[in-house]
C-alpha cells in the first residue's frame, strides 16, 4: 500500500516537473522579449539587452529553470516585471473568481445530469431515453464560444434577467454576485451535462442489473425508493470522481468565458499575460494550474484506493 | 469472445445449410438512429462545399457585397445569410470558412493519429520501461490546458494555419497515445500473437504486421470525435482573436467579429454558431456510431 502510494505521488511530481521545464523552455522561445515590452518599440537593443541581463532573462536555460523551481517550490513564482506585481500574489486574487465558475458550472451541471440520468435510466431504451440522449449529444456539441454570446442574447439581451458582462464581488451582495456568475457558469456546464449524463446513465443501468436491487423490488418498495436510496448511491462513484477531475482541468479552461464576460479570473489574467508577453506571470500561472491539475488526479487516484479495496490488488500486479 | 462466437457461427452455418425445417431467426436488427444518417448528409454537404467553394457561384469572402448587416434574406444566393459588420456574404465566407476549420482539424487530428498511435502502440508492445517513459509523456503532455497551450503556441509563433496544425497536432497526440496503448496491450495477449514469436517472427513484423491492422480501425473510429474536438479548438482560438489572421475567414473569427453586434444583428452570431454546432454534432454522432462498432476495448 504504501508502496503504491508513493509510486504515484513520485511520478505525479515527474509529470509537474516536465510540464514546468516545458512551460519554462517554451515561453524562453517567444520573441519579443518582456524587456522589449517595457521598453517600447523604440528601444535600441543595447537597451533592450541591459534589461533582459538586470532580469535575468539573457542567463542560459538550465540555469534560469532551476533559479526559478527553487524560488517555486518556496512559494515565490517571481514579479511580474511589466505589473509589479508577484505572481503569486496575482494567482491568489484571481483564482477565486475561476474557483467559483468551475465550481458553479459543475454543480449546475451535476443536477441536471443527475435528473437526466436517472429519466434515462428507468427506462432504458424507451423514447425518453432517447430524447434525453440526443439532449446530451446536443449539449456536448456546444462549445462555450457558442454557449455564451447564445446565452448572452437570449438571457441576458432579450429577458434581461442576467447581465450581459461584468463581474459583482461577494461582498457586494451575494444575489448580485450569483446572478454575475451564472451565464458564464451555464456556458461552461453544456459540455459537462453531456459527459455526466452519460456516465451516471451506463453506471446506474449496470447498478440496477444487480442482484440487491431485485431483492428490494421484490420485498415490494416502490420503484423511486429503490432508486433514489438503493441504486443511486453506489453508481455515483465514477460520476463524482470525473467531477472532481474537471474540476481541476475547468481552472485551466475558463479562458474563454472569463475574456467574454469580462470577469476578473485566472484565464483572462494569462490570456492578457500572454498578449503583453509577460513571461514570468504566464509561467507562473500555467505551473499552478499544472500541479492543480495533477494533484487533484493523483488525490483522486490514491482515494480510490482507500475507498475501493477491489484497486489495490490491480494495482499491485 | 471471438473465438467463441466464430464457432458458433460455424455451427450456425452448418445447421441452416443441412436442415430445412429448424425456424430461421432473423438477424439482430441494427438500430442506427436518423440522427447519424443526418449526420452524414451535412457532413457530406459541408465538406463538397469546402471543396468545390471556387467553382460554387459565390462573391468573394473579402470584399463587401451590400450594406452590412443586412439580415438572412432571399434576394440573392449571396445574402441569403445576410452580411457581416463589413458587408461581406455571410454565406460565401461559412463556405471558405469551412476549408479552414475542416482542413486544420482533419489535418492535425492526422498527425496527432499517426504521432500518438505509433508510440502507443510501441509502449502497449514493449511494456516496462518504454511504457513508463512514453506514458509518463503523454501525461505531461495532458496536464497543460489545452487552450492555454495554444494561447502560448500563438504568442510564440506569429498565427498561421501552419503554426496553428502544430499547436492542434500537439494536443491529439496524447490522446492517441493512450488509445493505442490500451489497444495494443489487448491485442498482443492473444494466441495469435504468441505463435507468431514462437515462429520467431521480430518484434517489428509481430508490431505492424499482426498487431497493427487489428488496433487500426477501432483508433481511426475516434478520428471524427478527434477532429470535433480540434474544431472546437480552433473555434476557441479564432474566437479569442488568435487563430487564423484575417481576412481569411473562420468560424470562431465569424463568430468574434459578430458577438458585439449581437443585440441589433444577431444573425452575425447565429449563423457561424449554427454551422459549428451542426459539423461538431455530426462528427460526435458519427464517431460514436463508428467507436460502438469498431472499439472492442469498449466491450470486453
Amino acid at each position: 500500500m504504501f508502496l503504491t502510494v508513493s509510486k504515484k505521488v513520485g511520478r505525479s511530481l515527474l509529470v509537474v516537473l516536465l510540464v514546468t521545464i516545458a512551460v519554462v523552455g517554451l515561453l524562453g522561445l517567444a520573441p519579443g522579449s518582456v524587456a522589449q515590452v517595457i521598453l517600447g518599440e523604440n528601444a535600441t537593443p543595447q537597451a533592450v539587452a541591459e534589461l533582459n541581463a538586470k532580469l535575468g532573462l539573457d542567463a542560459p536555460f538550465w540555469s534560469q529553470y532551476f533559479g526559478w523551481l527553487s524560488d517555486a517550490v518556496r512559494g515565490d513564482l517571481g514579479t511580474s516585471p511589466l505589473t509589479g506585481q508577484s505572481v503569486s500574489e496575482a494567482i491568489a486574487e484571481r483564482l477565486p473568481v475561476t474557483l467559483q465558475l468551475a465550481a458553479m458550472g459543475l454543480l449546475i451541471a451535476l443536477v441536471v445530469a443527475l435528473v437526466m440520468g436517472v429519466i434515462s435510466a428507468s427506462r432504458p431504451g424507451s423514447a425518453v431515453d432517447r430524447g434525453m440522449n440526443a439532449l446530451s449529444a446536443v449539449f456536448l456539441s456546444v462549445p462555450a464560444f457558442i454557449a455564451g454570446p447564445v446565452l448572452i442574447y437570449f438571457l441576458a439581451i432579450k429577458l434581461q434577467i442576467f447581465p450581459v458582462m461584468g463581474w459583482s464581488r461577494i461582498s457586494e451582495g451575494l444575489g448580485d454576485n450569483l446572478r454575475s456568475a451564472m451565464l458564464p457558469a451555464l456556458a461552461i456546464a453544456l459540455t459537462e451535462i453531456a459527459a455526466f449524463h452519460r456516465l451516471l446513465r451506463t453506471d446506474l443501468m449496470g447498478t440496477l442489473r444487480e442482484d440487491f436491487i431485485a431483492a428490494a423490488r421484490a420485498k415490494g418498495m416502490p420503484s423511486w425508493y429503490v432508486m433514489f436510496r438503493h441504486a443511486l448511491r453506489p453508481s455515483s462513484f465514477s460520476l463524482i470522481t470525473v467531477a472532481g477531475i474537471n474540476l481541476g482541468r475547468l481552472i485551466g479552461g475558463t479562458v474563454i468565458v472569463e475574456t467574454l464576460f469580462g470577469l476578473p479570473g485566472l484565464g483572462q489574467l494569462v490570456a492578457s499575460s500572454i498578449t503583453s508577453r509577460d513571461v514570468i506571470m504566464v509561467q507562473g500561472i500555467v505551473a499552478f494550474i499544472a500541479v492543480v491539475y495533477v494533484g487533484i488526479n493523483t488525490l483522486v487516484d490514491l482515494s480510490y484506493q482507500v475507498v475501493d479495496p477491489r484497486v489495490r490488488k490491480v494495482v499491485g500486479a | 469472445m471471438t473465438q467463441v462466437a466464430l464457432e458458433k457461427k460455424d455451427d450456425a452455418q452448418r445447421v441452416e445449410s443441412t436442415t430445412e425445417d429448424l425456424p430461421k431467426v432473423p438477424a439482430a436488427k441494427k438500430t442506427r438512429s436518423v440522427l447519424v444518417y443526418l449526420s452524414i448528409v451535412w457532413l457530406v454537404l459541408i465538406i463538397g462545399a469546402a471543396i468545390f467553394a471556387s467553382v460554387l457561384p459565390l462573391a468573394p469572402y473579402n470584399v463587401p457585397i451590400g450594406p452590412p448587416r443586412t439580415p438572412p434574406n432571399l434576394d440573392s444566393l449571396d445574402t441569403l445569410l445576410g452580411t457581416d459588420t463589413l458587408g461581406r456574404s455571410i454565406l460565401s465566407r461559412v463556405v471558405y470558412g469551412a476549408q479552414v476549420s475542416l482542413v486544420i482539424g482533419a489535418v492535425a487530428g492526422l498527425v496527432g493519429f499517426l504521432i500518438g498511435s505509433f508510440f502507443g502502440m510501441i509502449a502497449g508492445y514493449f511494456g516496462k520501461r518504454v511504457d513508463a517513459v512514453i506514458s509518463l509523456l503523454a501525461d505531461a503532455m495532458l496536464a497543460f490546458p489545452p487552450l492555454i497551450l495554444l494561447l502560448a503556441l500563438a504568442s510564440i509563433l506569429t498565427p498561421s494555419v501552419r503554426t496553428i496544425l502544430f499547436g492542434l497536432g500537439l494536443l491529439a497526440i496524447p490522446s492517441f497515445i493512450r488509445l493505442a496503448r490500451a489497444n495494443t496491450l489487448s491485442w498482443s495477449s492473444r494466441e495469435f500473437v504468441r505463435a507468431a514469436k514462437n515462429m520467431g517472427a521480430g518484434s517489428g513484423r509481430i508490431l505492424f504486421r499482426e498487431i497493427m491492422p487489428n488496433v487500426l480501425a477501432p483508433l481511426a473510429s475516434y478520428m471524427p470525435i478527434v477532429i470535433a474536438a480540434l474544431i472546437v479548438a480552433e473555434g476557441s482560438l479564432s474566437f479569442l482573436g488568435l487563430g487564423i489572421p484575417p481576412p481569411q475567414p473562420s468560424w470562431g473569427g465569424m463568430i468574434n467579429d459578430g458577438k458585439d453586434a449581437i443585440a441589433t444583428s444577431p444573425h452575425l452570431v447565429f449563423v457561424p454558431a449554427l454551422v459549428i454546432f451542426f459539423t461538431v454534432f455530426a462528427l460526435n454522432q458519427v464517431g460514436d456510431h463508428l467507436r460502438t462498432k469498431y472499439d472492442r476495448t469498449l466491450h470486453d
